[in-house]
């Protein structure tokens, strides 16, 4: 069989996924190009050409370099917690201990609970007058009394970063731990009849093996949750004033509560190549991760 | 083995039941508010446990009478299953040949490529063209229009999961039954596609998945029971003036009851994919 007659029987193959995905897909992203340099609104006409206007107005308020702050925040901070608590459990997960087995079959729970179910779960927790939170805290003497911690700036963004955190660190841990599973026992032996502490054995030995997979997870996670939308909008909706709007809170916003469609339009792409890059430099290390490791 | 002191034994296993309990806690609180009264739920200091479990608000929500909580939920729940049926359905027709094809020709590998890395994009940037777009078809607030908006998502991830696990069939298995006579087709029905069942499987549970979790699309391009989905009419409650706490997580409930038992039952499988590299959405 000619080579040519196979690419081309591969490309019919594939022309299905491909016009589908230039319809959902291509065609959109290209007329939110299109948009971004109008002043369209939703709905009416099309708007007129402004430029590089919306993304000059964009990129200088304000609003924006405040809520890249909290975009930042929120996934610097959530990503790095559910990576270190992640690794924790699955290296406890790795002992030997009464029911392992089903403590390891538990962890799939938290991520498979839909965003939403999640999110209206811990909204209910930080209830301000009947939250389970504020009842054992006061139960246990360490509030006096009832906060209201999505209420109030000051705790608003930490309380989701934990809602989040709980449902994501599972997925990390059973990442780590199919990979702990896959170091081989003898040279874990070996290292320890060489005399290399918990910590040299850790650092050493078993690092290597996970530093592939999770620079995998660590690449996926962050880019979710620099998206990060629905859990904020069940649970805040951005507020208190403004202190957990995210970039696709702010951008949601603009397009559709304000019906400034071009102007959000020139929001989103801005978002989308904020993205674009930290995957390319992410990429990058994971190469670089990839070629130490072997 | 390393043979450990009782002291690093114990604390091994106070470390478990600590993970133990951060993991069910919250779990297992959606569930009592569930099935508390609602003056248990109110009050002060807070009864963690219902001096009578009280089922009765599973049944105000399955319920179909008109006008009532019920009715919109079940006709969320009824769309919810539509969707994801109809949209994982098409995720499988087109993943299954375009993984297909990558994975036995690897020289237009780079058109899947650009497939999968829209999932970079965030949906924010698709939003208001797809909401142009569907307005212009007549396809908002409509399950086929959202089954249709899904495939952005399911189908990028669905194809990348098929060709992985056409790649582990090995091609030789394929050449030997051509020798033998039979066509391309006969050879995929006949060889291949029964022995990438279990990948089949996998994705359409995922595709499943990303379905019954989807949000922000829902939220946008529906508007009432005709294509409402599920978490959209969770966030309705929870946003809403409800005043039973445990009528929000009864739904909650409702809502995660499916997912949750995937996840438990297909364990084994959802985690291969998981580390095969493929992550929830």
């Amino acid at each position: 069989m000619s080579s040519t007659w196979m690419t081309t029987r591969a490309w019919l193959l594939m022309l299905p996924l491909l016009v589908v995905m230039v319809a959902v897909i291509g065609w959109p992203l290209v007329d939110t190009v299109g948009l971004s340099f109008t002043d369209a609104k939703l709905v009416g006409t099309g708007g007129s050409y402004v430029g590089f206007d919306n993304y000059t107005n964009m990129l200088s308020s304000s609003n924006f370099s405040r809520t890249l702050v909290t975009t930042t925040l929120f996934a610097v901070v959530s990503v790095a917690a559910e990576m270190v608590i992640g690794v924790l459990a699955a290296l406890l997960l790795n002992q030997q201990f009464h029911g392992r087995a089903i403590l390891r079959a538990l962890m799939i729970l938290p991520w498979a609970l839909p965003t939403v179910v999640n999110a209206t779960l811990w909204r209910l927790i930080y209830n301000p007058e009947y939250g389970a939170l504020n009842a054992a805290l006061t139960q246990l003497n360490l509030i006096d009394a009832y906060r209201s911690w999505l209420g109030e700036p000051a705790t608003a963004l930490t309380a989701l970063i934990v809602a989040d955190c709980w449902k994501n660190f599972p997925l990390v841990a059973l990442i780590a731990l199919a990979a702990l599973q896959a170091v081989p026992r003898d040279i874990t032996a070996a290292s320890l009849v060489d005399g290399a502490g918990p910590f040299n054995r850790f650092r050493f030995v078993i690092l290597p093996y996970l530093a592939g997979p999770l620079m995998v997870a660590l690449v996926l996670r962050t880019i979710e949750a620099f998206k990060v939308f629905d859990i904020i909008w069940v649970m805040t909706r951005g507020g208190p004033a403004n202190s957990t709007r995210t970039l696709s809170i702010l951008v949601y916003q603009e397009a559709f509560s304000f019906q400034r469609a071009g102007s959000g339009a020139s929001l989103a792409l801005i978002v989308t190549l904020l993205v674009t890059v930290l995957a390319v430099a992410y990429a990058a290390l994971v190469r670089k991760t990839a070629g130490s490791a072997a | 083995m390393e043979r450990r002191s009782p002291a690093f034994t114990i604390f091994i296993h106070a470390c478990a039941l600590l993970l133990a309990a951060i993991i069910l806690a919250p779990i297992a609180w959606l569930f009592i508010m569930s099935i508390s009264p609602a003056a248990d739920l109110a009050a002060k200091p807070l009864r963690w446990w219902p001096q009578a479990a009280d089922f009765s608000r599973y049944q105000t929500l399955l319920s179909t009478a008109e006008n009532s909580a019920g009715a919109a939920f079940t006709s969320s729940l009824r769309n919810s299953l539509e969707i994801a049926g109809m949209a994982t359905l098409a995720a499988l027709a087109l993943a299954i040949p375009a993984g297909w094809a990558v994975s036995r020709t690897p020289a237009i590998g780079w058109s899947l490529s650009m497939v999968i890395a829209t999932y970079m994009l965030p949906p924010v940037a698709l939003a208001v063209p797809l909401y142009m777009g569907l307005s212009h078809l007549g396809l908002l607030n409509n399950v086929f229009g959202l089954a249709l908006v899904y495939l952005t998502i399911l189908a990028p991830f669905t194809t990348w999961l098929m060709k992985s696990g056409f790649d582990s069939i090995p091609r030789e298995i394929e050449a030997a039954a051509m020798i033998d006579g039979a066509g391309l087709f006969q050879t995929l029905r006949i060889i291949t596609l029964p022995l990438a069942a279990p990948v089949m499987a996998t994705a359409a549970l995922f595709a499943v998945l990303l379905a019954w979790d989807e949000f922000f699309y829902a939220l946008l391009f529906t508007s009432d029971q005709r294509a409402k989905t599920l978490t959209v009419a969770i966030a309705d409650l929870a946003g809403g003036r409800v005043s039973d706490y445990g009528l929000i997580a009864t739904a909650g409930v409702l809502a995660a009851l499916p997912p949750v038992l995937i996840g438990l039952v297909m364990q084994r499988a959802l985690i291969s994919g998981l580390t095969s590299g493929g992550v929830k959405g």
